[in-house]
């Protein structure tokens, strides 16, 4: 029987593994980048706010659409019911923000399991239906009992109180981005290090080959409904984010509209690469809030090429091309 | 004296034609090269814009435009499958999903170019307009025209796919499309056709459709969710599965409206996912 | 006298009115070596799929070293031991073959559900994953993605995920398949190196293959078992030759 000592390979394979986990220069540029509205754009703080909310969002629905190949036309389900019952939750208990995230995600956690029970027995056509069919079902749910969300005017009447008893949440946008900013990065370090573990390599597993993974002894049904669940806890976290930092919640939280836009966001910046949810979401909010002005359907004109472009040319979205061009340009520079 | 249920079981078999229609194609399309088309209710607005633009601007009566109505998206469709569909066949849910969002996104944006975004009512010839009185009801000719031509396409369709050489080279592809082309069917020739019908066939739905829902840009999405509701409890690659999900959603959308207006559109939602629960390919789907 | 490692009875399956599985009663004893051939379309990878649970069967039972797994789900039986390779690859492409193979060791130890710590802590998973496949001569290339790995070495790593579940019994469907005749001896002296307490059932059509390695050949026609027997009683039975030795076929 061969040893594994053998070639001088030792724990050559586990070094490997490790090193591809390791954290990147890059990646502790951009966080430090995260930072540089606080110093830049003290002005776009409410935006930058909404930006890492959004992040969030985007996150968590890479993690099921980039890792486990779950493509959902209806995550502001988990969106949107967390920002609805964060903001009743402090209309009618109080306006604390912790328990307020807590109580949004659990809402969110448990439609997440719920649901997960059915998402893990479908796929295709079918999947992206039932999806689809659940967000639009809470949606008119939500628009029929105005009573308690305020129908198509939005709820109102939020109060949140300040952050720690000290900082409040105000038109400035600090308080706002640093929740947020702080939330996005701590989830997001949970997500990587779940990324880098085995259940992350079951993940890809599923993306990769979902035929196979039964014949290697893996419960692919009962890793879906986990990794569903969990996705829906994060999305729950940014909707209770987007309901304490605005102080609003509308019906768009569960319009089609919303997840639509997550989904181009996140196949903007490249599915299945950690950072393609972020980036993705940076560049999309941030030109949409520089051309504002124009009508919408005219954005979604420029949307829809954009779409078609990077779905025959840059399949794998910013940072895949990005990936092939630091690929090409190493070549060049190797043959020098 | 028939009782109202009766009228909202008319009217509801009415809107369900008009979404056998819109939906029928996609459904047969999907079965047959499992692709996922979400730009098929584009066809069916150009199909719509076609015929208000021949009405209103150059006067043309309504029915004489319904041909057109079906042969330019059908064309269009041949060309766009040409260029864009055909490299995408093998390809992941997704980038089917992302293609043909982004080309509905762009067709939307140039009906609203061309047409501004307010909808577009077209006057229809004399006989169909109005309503008339029969046993306490009030039946709208229109909507008769409606459950006519409904009954009238799906004879052609299944008489086409049953009794014709073409008709039976679309029933074994889409059953077995490796085995299909073993035995010399030019797949890829009988799906250009099927897709063009498909699309011709929306495009006169969404000809149809101006006089009872209207006609905006935003009808691409609005009734693209319809269709997939439709195509997904019918089951996928079924003409007769087409046909009664369109019914039943129908006449679904319909009572719902009529008895429990507070629920709005929830009632289509619960039994599309109750069907799908319990027959996850559809109630006539294969698997 | 200990129970057979894999033993079907009355196993048959219909699409419409095509029997694709007829009444197949099979008997391997543990360490066998039972070779599975027959004409295409005889239904040997319908079989496969329905003793590893990837078809349900419309009537017949599968018992697994004494324990009868007809009801269980796929990777309910690779759990009890009884795995299989595919005849067309059914790799991951995206992952390499340290990973790949990682992964099904994860998923045997049950660690695979774990999300809290770093998979290269997992030393003994990956230690594991990785002797199997320098066993197989893949150790050199496990860190490149299986997609550009060259078809030889891909149809070895089928055989090295199916392994790292530890199966009792090991389905090969045509472990050869389009692999050109001077690369696959690499393939059979895998095959040959395996363990005597592991059972194997293998589809094959090259015969000088069969007749190397099989102790036992099993012939389907039809769906139906037309006939078993040594290697040398098949080879000289004359309707075996006319069902298939006959025919011209491609090494």
């Amino acid at each position: 029987m061969a040893s594994i000592t053998d070639a001088g390979s030792g724990t050559e394979p586990a070094r490997y593994l490790k090193r591809q986990t390791r954290w990147h220069w890059a990646e502790t540029l951009f966080w430090l980048g995260t930072l540089l509205p606080f110093f830049l754009f003290p002005d776009y703080l409410q935006l930058a706010s909404q930006i890492a909310i959004t992040a969030l969002f985007a996150l968590s629905l890479d993690l099921i659409l980039g890792y486990a190949g779950i493509v959902s036309l209806g995550h502001t389900a988990f969106f949107g019911t967390a920002a609805y019952a964060a903001g009743i939750f402090s209309k009618m208990v109080w306006g604390e923000p912790f328990t307020g995230l807590i109580v949004g995600v659990a809402a969110a956690t448990l439609l997440g399991y719920a649901s997960s029970f059915i998402i893990a027995r479908f796929r295709h056509l079918t999947l992206i239906m039932i999806t689809l069919g659940l967000a639009l079902l809470l949606e008119q749910a939500a628009n029929s009992a105005s009573w308690l969300t305020g129908g198509s005017d939005g709820l109102q009447g939020i109060e949140i109180w300040p952050l720690l008893g000290h900082f409040d949440f105000d038109l400035w946008g600090y308080t706002a981005y640093t929740y947020s900013l702080i939330a996005l990065f701590v989830v997001f370090l949970g997500v990587r290090r779940l990324i880098n573990s085995p259940f992350g390599l079951a993940l890809r597993g599923i993306r990769e080959n979902a035929i196979r993974m039964p014949a290697i002894g893996a419960p692919s049904r009962k890793h879906i409904r986990t990794v569903y669940t969990l996705s829906a806890a994060i999305a729950g976290l940014a909707g209770a984010l987007l309901a304490q930092t605005t102080q609003t919640v509308a019906l768009d939280a569960l319009g089609f509209q919303r997840s639509a836009d997550v989904l181009i966001m996140v196949v903007l910046g490249g599915a299945g690469r950690l950072y393609g949810g972020l980036i993705g979401t940076i560049v999309y909010m941030i030109a949409h809030d520089q051309f504002s002005g124009i009508a919408p359907q005219y954005w979604y004109f420029w949307i829809g090429l954009l779409l078609i472009a990077v779905v025959m040319f840059l399949p794998n979205g910013i940072l895949g091309g990005l990936q092939v061009a630091a690929a090409w340009v190493q070549a060049r520079w190797s043959k020098r | 004296m028939l009782p109202p249920v009766f009228g909202v079981l008319f009217d509801g078999l009415a809107y369900g034609m008009l979404l056998f229609l819109l939906s029928v194609g996609l459904s047969v399309t999907l079965g047959l090269m499992n692709f996922v088309n979400l730009a098929h209710c584009a066809f069916a607005m150009v199909g719509g814009y076609v015929t208000v633009l021949l009405v209103n601007r150059y006067g043309w009566p309504f029915l004489w435009t319904l041909p057109l109505a079906f042969l330019i998206p059908a064309l269009l469709s041949v060309g766009f499958e040409r260029v864009f569909y055909r490299r995408f066949y093998g390809k992941s849910d997704l980038d089917q999903v992302l293609l043909t969002i982004g080309i509905a996104f762009v067709s939307v944006a140039a009906a609203a170019w061309f047409f501004g975004t307010t909808q577009q009512p077209i006057s229809t010839p004399e006989v169909l307009r109005g309503s008339f009185h029969v046993l306490g009801l009030d039946i709208a000719p229109y909507r008769l025209f409606l459950i006519v031509v409904g009954v009238a396409v799906t004879a052609a369709l299944i008489g086409g796919l049953e009794y014709t050489r073409f008709g039976a080279q679309v029933r074994a592809a889409v059953d077995n499309q490796r085995m299909a082309s073993g035995l010399g069917i030019n797949v890829e020739r009988t799906f250009a056709i099927t897709f063009a019908v498909g699309s011709g066939l929306a495009g006169l739905g969404g000809a149809l459709a101006i006089e009872i829902v209207g006609l905006d840009p935003n009808f691409a999405f609005t009734y693209l969710i319809y269709v997939l509701i439709v195509v997904s409890v019918g089951g996928l690659g079924s003409i007769g599965g087409s046909l009664a999900a369109a019914l039943l959603i129908g006449v679904s959308d319909i009572a719902g409206k009529y008895y429990v207006p507070q629920l709005g559109a929830f009632l289509i939602y619960l039994v599309m996912l109750a069907i799908l629960m319990w027959r996850p390919s559809g109630l006539f789907g294969r698997r | 006298m200990t129970a057979p490692a894999l033993k079907t009875s009355g196993l048959s399956k219909n699409f419409g009115s095509l029997g694709v599985a007829r009444d197949i009663a099979l008997d391997l004893p543990v360490g066998g070596r039972y070779a599975l051939i027959g004409p295409n379309g005889a239904g040997k990878t319908t079989l496969i799929n329905l003793m590893t649970g990837m078809l349900k069967p419309d009537a017949g039972s599968i018992v697994l070293g004494g324990e009868d797994v007809t009801a269980l789900e796929p990777q309910d039986r690779v759990r009890k031991g009884l795995a299989r390779t595919f005849q067309i690859n059914t790799l991951f492409p995206g992952l390499n073959a340290l990973e790949a193979v990682t992964l099904a060791v994860a998923e045997r130890r049950g660690v695979s559900n774990q999300f809290w710590r770093n998979i290269a802590e997992y030393r003994e998973s990956i230690e594991e994953a990785y002797e199997i496949l320098a066993k197989l001569k893949l150790g050199d290339a496990c860190y490149q993605p299986t997609r550009e790995l060259p078809y030889g070495r891909q149809r070895l790593l089928e055989i090295a995920l199916a392994l790292a579940t530890k199966p009792r019994v090991l389905l090969l469907d045509e472990p050869a398949a389009g692999v050109p005749h001077e690369e696959s001896g690499e393939i059979f002296d895998v095959v040959a190196g395996l363990s005597d307490q592991l059972t194997l059932l293998f589809i094959e059509h090259d015969m000088h293959v069969v007749f190397r390695f099989a102790s036992h050949i099993i012939v389907l026609v039809g769906g139906a078992i037309y006939t078993e027997g040594t290697p040398a009683e098949i080879a000289a039975d004359p309707g075996v030759r006319e069902v298939y030795l006959g025919k011209r076929h491609h090494g």
